[in-house]
């Protein structure tokens, strides 16, 4: 699904924050990305839905070098990536259930009515429908952003720090969609430093984790 | 962004995105700006009603230098003030004299009766022609090409002088020339008018979409082609555009359409205005600031979407 060979990126010319690294998200996978603040986390995750293209090394996306897509085909690998920020932003003036159908939207597909009630109760925003980004909580806007991840049935889900900013009930909440994704064969790869999420999803998953450290990929240690 | 991608905004697939309609709401996802909409709609609105006036300018100084011109050409006479035992010798003289200049096609001594018709605004009807040292009149039509007024001048002046060629280019010249001019500047001034209004359209474009670089980031992130973000702005814009234009061009007609005609206003103001088929003319402004507004958010769009991944 993604491919990374000896792939390094760097903001400046000669300093890269990421080198040399290799790396296989198989369909169906389960991965958890750490490192410290600072270590490239984000980065990482920004190349695999192409925000930001490799220095060197090659990556390809569902079969496709990245470096040769056009901003249509940018456009298309994003469909197929659904990505969960921690300050996740969305279209203020538009009503939540809006906000979540908006890749059906801009792709030019039909809104189906019930799957999106299914998907609201699934995340338990059926009560905030109408209700307006700015009047959601830190952990309802998680929510949100997630099924608006998933809306569009993607093969991968990226999440960074998508637990950031909520409380343990929370994230576990999150943890448990995440993972129901996952059952259902899609790849998800999170992106945190809190080791007690990573503990928790082990214990119910099979998931790999990485880590970014002295600017390259390494499996961690199985015991986090 | 690469070449090939400007190349997929091409205006036949956003004009088919401005033309089809939109039951999705697509355009929805650009934030409602009202105080941007009412100042586009009003400066396209100011501009079309400028428009309106420049292009009457331009009709109208266009149809009088057009007039001036056939007048001038079709005026050219030969007068003959002579004393009463010469005036005779001195008509066959010049009658003989423009049978040979080139460019003359015809020569032709105004009777009696046509020469009073003339002087009856200054002496009334009756005026005995035959009593007064009325002169002579001859009237000349013209080749095409023309002929040589100067030379025509000088051989009358040794011939017969008491003849006076009288072209009344000296007089009727400068006005051609004069309203042609204005004609230039009514349609550099529809071209400065066109020019504005697309740098107008350009500045709230742009400034629509500074302000709504979060929500093209977020529209990005979720897989929206550049074109389905850019039409949402041009479609937008063009609308605005169009409308504020469709509503200063009336007003302009009706402006226009108020002002008094040629008659009350003793020609005054020579009919600036539209006739007949001309009143369509200014039909063609909302199209063309419509087009104006396609062009310039388009414009801004793409130069805004280059510097979002």
């Amino acid at each position: 699904m993604i491919e990374m060979q000896n792939l390094s990126f760097g903001y400046s010319g000669n300093d890269p924050l990421l080198a040399d690294m290799s790396l296989t998200l198989q369909p169906g996978s389960f991965h958890f990305l750490t490192g410290p603040s600072g270590a490239g986390k984000t980065t990482f995750l920004r190349l695999c839905y192409a925000d930001l293209l490799p220095s060197a090394g090659r990556m390809t996306a569902f079969g496709q070098d990245v470096r040769g897509l056009s901003r249509d085909g940018i456009a298309g690998l994003r469909r197929r990536v659904g990505v969960v920020h921690q300050d996740t932003q969305f279209l203020d003036h538009l009503p939540v259930a809006e906000n979540i159908a908006l890749p059906l939207l801009v792709s030019g597909e039909q809104v189906d009515m019930p799957a999106l009630g299914e998907l609201l109760a699934w995340v338990q925003l059926s009560g905030h429908a109408r209700a307006m980004p700015p009047e959601l909580s830190g952990g309802e806007r998680q929510r949100a952003a997630l099924a608006r991840a998933v809306i569009m049935s993607p093969d991968l889900i990226l999440a960074d720090e998508p637990t950031g900013n909520l409380d343990w009930d929370m994230s576990m909440r999150l943890l448990q969609l995440l993972i129901e994704l996952n059952r259902s064969g899609k790849a998800v790869l999170i992106a945190t430093h809190d080791l007690n999420l990573i503990r928790a999803a082990k214990q119910q998953v099979q998931a790999r984790v990485l880590r970014i450290a002295g600017k390259r990929l390494q499996l961690a240690g199985a015991d986090l | 962004m690469k070449k090939a991608d400007l190349k997929s905004l091409d205006l036949a697939t956003l004009w088919r995105g401005l033309t089809r309609p939109d039951p999705a709401g697509t355009d929805r996802v650009v934030p409602p700006t009202g105080f941007t909409a009412q100042l586009t709609v009003f400066s396209a609105a100011a501009m079309a009603f400028l428009a309106v006036f420049a292009l009457a300018l331009a009709l109208a100084t266009g149809r009088l230098a057009e007039r001036w011109s056939t007048e001038l050409a079709q005026t050219v006479t030969v007068r003959i003030s002579a004393p009463e035992d010469q005036i005779d010798e001195q008509t066959v003289t010049v009658m003989e004299a423009l049978k040979t200049t080139p460019g003359i096609v015809e020569a032709r001594l105004l009777p009696d009766d046509e020469v009073e018709k003339l002087l009856e605004p200054w002496f009334g009807p009756d005026v005995p022609v035959e009593a007064l040292p009325v002169p002579r009149l001859i009237e000349i039509t013209e080749a095409t090409e023309g002929f040589d007024a100067e030379a025509l001048r000088l051989r009358l002046q040794g011939e017969a002088p008491g003849a006076v060629l009288d072209d009344h280019t000296r007089w009727r010249q400068p006005l051609v020339s004069a309203a042609n001019r204005l004609r230039v500047l009514g349609l550099v001034s529809l071209l400065l008018i066109g020019a504005a209004s697309g740098a107008m359209i350009t500045l709230a474009a742009k400034a629509a979409l500074a302000a709504n670089g979060q929500v093209i980031r977020v529209l990005r992130l979720i897989g929206a082609r550049d074109i389905t973000i850019a039409t949402a702005f041009v479609r937008r814009f063009t609308r605005r555009a169009a409308m504020g234009a469709a509503g200063g061009t009336a007003l302009g007609m009706g402006a226009i359409w108020a002002l008094p005609s040629m008659d009350q206003a003793g020609s005054f103001l020579t009919g600036l205005g539209f006739q007949g088929w001309g009143w369509l003319w200014p039909l063609l402004i909302p199209p063309v600031a419509a087009a104006i507004g396609f062009g310039a958010t388009r414009w801004a769009a793409l130069k805004m979407l280059r510097e979002v991944r």
